[in-house]
Formats: structure tokens, sequence, C-alpha cells
């Protein structure tokens, strides 16, 4: 077909044009790209140097030293603890709220999908924006939820504040943030379930647990697996909510990967340490990120011949 | 499903009702207090009446705060100008670069196109500040600290990979019969893009469009690592405006409500296409 196009006598010189159209097409895009390439190389020469700002003639490589010194450095396997603590709890829990809102919702009524459009806000709100609102509402001087906390049976609950609840804080916001994502992900993945395994099982009278567990569950698999996926290599990398909420603390508490590496640039401007813990962070989410693609690839083929 | 009990009914109810309360009990709290005084927001028990005041966000618009330490100059405005400015000006460009990529990518398989995309895809799950942090070194050296071009320019790294494979996808769907018809009919390339691909693929690039914009304007981190005070979006400034404001927290809650409008409204609007676009087109809504 190309060639009855190509043949065409006014297009002289079409066809070499032709075959270099996709790279000419794609060209401006990927040199934006590139530009971005380099300080990431820039990055991985850093985490082998001894480099602080504050000390620029002790600038020098030292090779692997900024991560020999991970194995004996208790920060750095707090910073770990703490990253793989947030996105456990978060993504625990944002995928059971988000089925089970999901399977809320699942009936296309006027009203369900009123509510799922309304549910959409949190997750459009800027996350540092929520981390502000949060704050504003867990303030122990005036804020709801420490009223609320106090008629509970919970006087002077200190939220952020307190190391003790600082991480509840924080994943209470990712959790308002985020839920909803999950839950749109899931709803749709159910709403193009086919119809006739359902049917064929309240036909036969089967309990609707079993029905959840043996039919439902399996089926939504694949939708379960990009959420999860999407939602681990995003949490494991919060910034924003924490930073705005607590800037990493108190104390330790709450130095996940990313405030850590910021704090280490920008306060005990150690860029070294910092760019190797970002490292660290990049091949984590690499892993992730190619088992993600790959899944999502398989998922989004699939949804695109249904469709 | 058909026969559902009183009390599954009812217990369904109740969820509903408790999942809409921790979703949208916040915005609207917020909402309240950004229409109160301090001495109505500080009262013990809180209520619900209040007599509503515009007094925050006049304060807002005119940059003049009172705080206990006397009149403070904040330019929020200035803020929520950069916001618009960075997002709009993140997303023509993205459009501008990656509307073609997309249809290179989408309808003219070549070498190296897979590689390639996913190259593209793979920026949007590295955390960000790897690149960040030596960007600010060399933005010093290359002069584009301090700059909306050089924002802009690393705004991409969101709006790009979104824009790249929402419109591929969208282009992959038009029949390719269509677009040869036209051809065959004797009109060139870049006519039968212009008139037929991209009238085509339009819905999708509104889709992307819009995402993007609201994916640049909650951005925080770009902007807080690499923005000077004047070149600030919302996100940052916001966070600057509760150190500089003190206790003002009805200014705080106007200063977070007209933040977050600008992108819930467009989210609202674009509903339709927030599926696809959330999971880059894996899934459809």
């Amino acid at each position: 077909m190309s060639d009855a196009a190509a043949s065409l006598p006014k297009r002289r010189g079409f066809r070499i044009s032709r075959r270099w159209l996709p790279y000419v097409l794609s060209l401006p895009a990927l040199l934006a790209c590139i530009g971005i390439l380099i300080p990431f190389f820039t990055a991985v020469a850093y985490s082998l140097q001894r480099y602080r700002l504050s000390q620029p003639w002790a600038h020098k490589w030292n090779w692997g030293e900024n991560y020999w010194n991970f194995l004996s450095d208790s920060s750095f396997w707090n910073t770990l603890q703490v990253s793989l603590t947030y996105a456990f709890l978060t993504v625990g829990l944002e995928l059971m709220f988000g089925l089970g809102i999901a399977l809320l919702l699942q009936k296309r009524t006027r009203f369900n999908n009123f509510v799922s459009i309304m549910l959409l806000m949190p997750l459009m709100t800027a996350p540092a924006l929520a981390s502000l609102m949060w704050k504003l509402m867990t303030n122990p001087g005036f804020g709801i939820l420490s009223y609320f906390a106090s008629l509970i049976g919970f006087e002077d609950f200190r939220w952020a504040s307190d190391p003790s609840t600082a991480m509840l804080t924080v994943v209470l916001v990712d959790i308002w943030v985020y839920t909803p994502f999950i839950m749109i992900l899931l709803l749709a993945g159910l709403r193009s379930l086919p119809q006739q395994p359902f049917e064929a099982a309240a036909l036969d009278g089967v309990p609707r647990l079993f029905v959840f567990w043996r039919i439902t569950l399996p089926m939504l698999t694949p939708f379960l697996l990009t959420a999860t996926l999407f939602r681990v290599i995003e949490s494991i990398q919060q910034f924003d909510i924490i930073y705005a909420m607590t800037q990493g603390g108190p104390g330790d508490r709450l130095t996940v990967f990313q405030v850590e590496a910021y704090l280490n640039f920008f306060q005990s401007t150690n860029v070294g340490r910092s760019a190797a813990l970002l490292m660290i962070l990049w091949a984590i989410t690499y892993v992730l990120s190619s088992i993600f693609i790959k899944n999502w690839l398989k998922l989004r083929e699939k949804q695109r011949g249904e469709a | 499903m058909e026969h559902t009990s009183t009390l599954e009914r009812v217990l369904r109810a109740i969820a509903i009702t408790l999942v809409i309360l921790f979703f949208i009990f916040p915005i609207f709290w917020i909402v309240l207090m950004s229409f109160q005084t301090n001495e109505t927001i500080l009262r013990v028990p809180p209520s619900i009446v209040f007599e509503p005041t515009l007094q925050n966000y006049q304060a807002l618009i005119t940059g003049e705060l009172d705080t206990a330490a006397g009149k403070l100059e904040f330019d929020f405005m200035s803020n929520l100008f950069n916001s618009f400015y960075l997002s709009t000006a993140s997303v023509a460009l993205g459009l501008i670069l990656g509307i073609p990529a997309a249809y290179a990518f989408g309808r003219l398989k070549f070498r190296g196109s897979e590689d390639i995309a996913f190259t593209l895809l793979s920026f949007r799950f590295a955390p960000p500040l790897l690149v960040l942090l030596p960007l600010t070194i060399y933005f010093q050296k290359l002069g584009l600290a301090d700059t909306y071009f050089g924002l802009i320019w690393v705004y991409q790294l969101i709006v790009l990979p979104l824009i790249l494979w929402i419109v591929r996808g969208y282009f992959e769907d038009i029949p390719a019969d269509i677009e040869y018809a036209y051809r065959i009919a004797g009109h060139g390339f870049w006519a039968t893009f212009f008139k037929i691909a991209l009238p085509l693929a339009m819905p999708g690039i509104a889709a992307a469009g819009l995402l993007a914009f609201i994916f640049a304007w909650n951005n925080f981190i770009f902007a807080l690592v690499l923005a000077s005070a004047d070149k600030q979006p919302v996100t940052v400034g916001a966070l600057a405006f509760v150190t500089a404001s003190g206790i003002q927290y009805g200014q705080i809650a106007a200063g977070i409500v007209l933040s977050i409008l600008p992108t819930l409204g467009l989210a609202l609007y674009a509903q339709r296409y927030l599926v696809e676009g959330l999971s880059l087109g894996a899934v459809k809504g």
C-alpha cells in the first residue's frame, strides 16, 4: 500500500524520506530527552566520587566507597526500612480499600458513576497540597481530626509531630490521594470482565464469596498486578507528601530515599552519598518497572484487542 | 445479585457513606476554613456554623496579609500565574514534540521504535531527584537556573511520556486504510497527517493535553529543586506561604483552595479520559 503511494510520480525522492520519516518525526522528542540522560550519567559519576559541596578541594573519585559505607551506616538502613514500610503499608491498604470500593460501585448506576467521579477529586489534588490540607486538619490546636481523636479518647494526639504516629499520618494522606487511582483502575477492570461466568455461577446458585475468590479475583489479577506495581514504584519514591508534611521528621522517622537524598544534597551538601542513595533507589525501581512494563504491555494489547 | 437482603443494603449504604465522607470531607472542610476568620477557626469545639467572610481571598488577591507581626507582602497570585504559565507552556511544547513522535511510534513502526518508546516511558518511573540534583549544577553553568525555559524543558519528563503513550494508542486505533485511501487519491504525507490522522486522534490529544496539564500543575519536586523564588508554582509557593504566614490559617486554606480548584475543575471536565490516561492507555474506561 505504501508502494502505491510512493510510486505516485509527483512525489520524487519520497522513498528515501519515507525511510527516515519516523526518525525525523521522533527526533525532537528524543533530543529533549537526551538532555535528561546527561544528568543521569553525571549522577552515576557523582555516586562514585567523594564530593561535598562544602569541600570542593576534596572532590575526587573514591569508586565504590559511598556504597561500601552504606553497609555499616545505620541511617542508610533506616532509610531502606522506612521506604519499604511506607510502600508496603500504603500499597497494601490502598489495594484493600480500592478493591472494596470498586466492588461497591461495580453496578453501572447513575449514583455509582457520580460517586466514582467525586472520588477522583483527591487524586487530582497535588500530593504536596493534600499534605498541607491534612496538616491543617491535624493541627493540635484547632485541627478537626485532632478534635475527633480527642472525642474517642485520644487526648493530645500529635499526628505527624509524634515519632510513633508520624508514619500513620503520612500513610493516611497517601491513602486519601491514591486509593481512588486503584479504585478506578479496578472498577474499569471489573466492568470489562465477561459476564458469562457470573451468570452461570448465579444459575447454579454458587455462594457469592466463592464466586469472588474463584471467578472475580482470578479474572481481575492482571488489573490488580498492574495497579500494584504502578503504585509500588511510585510509593517507594514518595517525596511530596512526606516532605510537605514533616520534611522527613520527626528526627529521621520518615527519611525515605528521596527525602534523605534531598536533605543530603541541600543540607549536608554530601553530593556523593546523595547520588549513591538515588542509584540504589533507581536500581529497585528499574527492576520493578521492567516487570511492570512487560505486564502492562500484555494488558494493553489485550484491552486494545477487545476494544 | 438481584435478591439482596435488607441487611446487606443497609451495610452497603453505610460503607458508601463512609467512603464518601473520608474522601470528600477534607476538601469540604478546607473550603469551609477558607471562608472563616482565624477566631472562628480556633473555636473549640469546631462548628460548621459561622459568618462567612471573603477577607482571606481578598488578602491573597491584593497580596497584603495581616499577620501577628504586622503586614506581610506575599504575592501568591504570581505563584498561580507561574503554575498556569509553566503548565500551559509545558503541555504546548510536549504536544509539539510528542504528537509527531507518537505518530511515528504508533503508525510507522520502524526499527528500534519499541526500544525508544520504552526508554521514553522508563523516564516516568525513574526517581526524579536522580536527574534533578545534577541538573541544579548544570543549570547554574548553562544560565538556565532562574528561567522559565529550563523548568519547561524539565517538565517534559512528566508531560512527554504521558502524551506519547496516550496519543500513540489513538493513532493505532485509526484504521490505516482511511489514510491509505487519502494518500492514493494523490495527497501527500503531510496533507494526510493534518487532514486525516490529526483530526481523528483529536479526542486522544485533548485528553492527553488535559491530563498532562494536571500532572504538570500538581508537580512539586521539580520546581522545589530548580525554581527560584519568583518562578515558583503554587505547590512550592503554598509551602513557603505556610512558613511565611505562620498562623493565618484561613489564608492558608484559601491559598490551598485556589491552588487545587483548576485541576479539580479540569478533572471533572475530562473525567471520561482519566482512566485511560492514568493507566497510560492500558485500561479503557
